[in-house]
């Protein structure tokens, strides 16, 4: 197997295993890549690729615009905020502008869930979703898992627990789909105000204790408070969250066993993670952030072999 | 119907690599400042070989040496069926100011050499490159690049391939002409 089963990165759930695989073999050779003196190859020399980013973001567009230069794509980058959608354009229109100046691949991010799945239906172009409302970001899940995979030697057989609000986090939903298929075992924690009805149908059941969670474990993904997301008031306040499910020291130091954390970033220092944590030899959070490079270059250098240049 | 016929057996390829260690040598004389590259995948084996006799010729400890995977920097990405599978980048050392020879079993069109030297220049700025190739298919270049030490010249037609086998990977030593029509 060589080739991926998919023409676009929609959500891990369109991902076979054995596509999973073959990302991560790829980003192993990026990741000596971009260790390298000179980081920069030219494989992607003649591919032109838009960022589409209509919902702020920080590292993920960073790191994405990155590997597309350390792969030597030519890069447009296009954010919502400063352009026509504020005058009403449509999504469609907005993109096809964009696809007459002859791009291959599109990077977007949306607040709305499915926005890829349907430009992917309505476009002649690779679509990599980075992150579509509260639905998918596969891209995320594929490093998280390399993370793992990188610390622990392989993802199969590993616990990992998910804490936080699984309601709104597209890091949640696409971690459990990413996660199963590499046959890791998936729980979550957090109140139950912040936990999605289908759960069960995912085969992923809840803690509400965060201790007795962490004591399973072997990795625990603390995701960020989404507070822009949340419409109405899911928990008293930010202190009580941080004192009922707050990964601190302390908690930590109770347990019988060292666990890995990990965040997808960006952190609130304080509520969700406790600063000695984040700062801590048991957290991969930097190494998560190097590893989401060679992921990207991993899965556009893959895409981009799909086009046919004749 | 497909004819074969053996170009170099066992034996021929021993005494061709003892050859080519001893014009290795004349040019590079103790190896302190020169360092071998194999071109992988297929490069890499007979790398190996060369180096393991240059170490009996010179009684050399160590030689400096590395392997090199030209995925990423070939040309061909998106005019191919199947995407290229990268080999692993076994290059832990700086080509700065280096003597470097590269190592590759057969040359051809010279495309992947192109891309080797591309993917060398990536690890520094080595002060020389050479080219070693066992067997070199002349009048099929596409591009400008010459051996300096070849193992054996020969002239062979698109239709024809040849097909250099090593130990490890198929049993034997031997380079074999394939005609298929």
């Amino acid at each position: 197997m060589s080739n991926l089963s998919v023409d676009h990165l929609l959500g891990i759930k369109y991902l076979k295993k054995s596509d999973i695989d073959l990302i991560f073999k790829t980003a192993d050779n990026f990741k000596k890549i971009i260790n390298q003196p000179i980081k920069k190859v030219p494989s992607l020399r003649d591919i032109t690729i838009a960022n589409l980013f209509f919902e702020n973001s920080t590292r993920t567009k960073l790191s994405f615009e990155l590997a597309e230069k350390r792969l030597s794509a030519d890069v447009i980058n296009f954010a919502s905020a400063s352009s026509s959608v504020k005058k009403g354009e449509t999504l469609l229109d907005t993109v096809n502008n964009i696809l007459a100046m002859k791009v291959d691949i599109v990077v977007m991010r949306h607040p709305n869930p499915g926005a890829s799945v349907f430009l992917s239906r309505n476009i002649d172009a690779k679509i990599v979703n980075a992150g579509d409302g509260a639905h998918e970001h596969p891209t995320q899940a594929l490093l998280d898992a390399y993370s793992i995979r990188e610390k622990h030697g392989k993802v199969e057989g590993k616990k990992v627990l998910i804490v936080g609000d699984i309601l709104h986090s597209r890091v949640a939903l696409s971690n459990i789909y990413c996660l199963q298929k590499l046959g890791a075992e998936v729980k979550v924690c957090g109140p139950s105000s912040l936990m999605p009805k289908h759960l069960d149908a995912l085969g992923v059941t809840h803690f509400s204790d965060l201790k007795e969670a962490l004591e399973w474990c072997d990795v625990a993904n603390v995701l960020r408070i989404q507070l822009e997301r949340q419409d109405v008031n899911y928990f008293p306040s930010l202190r009580e969250y941080a004192m009922v499910y707050g990964v601190n020291k302390q908690v930590l130091d109770g347990l019988q066993k060292e666990i890995t954390i990990m965040h997808p970033g960006p952190i609130n220092r304080g509520v969700e993670l406790s600063s000695d944590v984040a700062d801590s030899k048991h957290a991969i959070i930097l190494d998560q952030v190097e590893n989401g490079v060679a992921i990207r270059m991993a899965v556009l250098y893959l895409l981009a072999g799909k086009i046919k240049n004749n | 119907m497909i004819e074969q016929r053996e170009l170099l057996n066992k034996k021929e390829i021993e005494i061709t690599i003892e050859r080519l260690c001893q014009q290795l040598i004349e040019n590079h004389t103790d190896f302190k400042n020169t360092v071998i590259v194999g071109v992988q995948p297929r490069g890499t084996y007979f790398s190996k070989r060369i180096i393991a006799k240059l170490q009996t010729l010179i009684s050399a400890t160590t030689i400096q040496n590395g392997n090199i995977d030209i995925s990423f920097y070939r040309d061909d990405l998106m005019r191919r069926e199947e995407p290229i599978v990268p080999e692993v980048m076994d290059m832990n050392l700086s080509v700065e100011g280096k003597k470097v020879v590269l190592i590759d079993d057969v040359l051809f069109t010279g495309r992947s050499i192109r891309s080797a030297i591309d993917a060398l220049m990536a690890f520094g700025r080595p002060s020389s490159v050479e080219l070693l190739t066992l067997i070199d298919r002349r009048f099929s270049r596409h591009l400008p690049i010459q051996p300096n030490y070849v193992g054996r010249t020969i002239d062979a037609i698109d239709s024809e391939r040849v097909i250099v086998e090593w130990k490890e990977l198929s049993g034997q030593d031997r380079v074999l002409m394939v005609k298929s029509e």
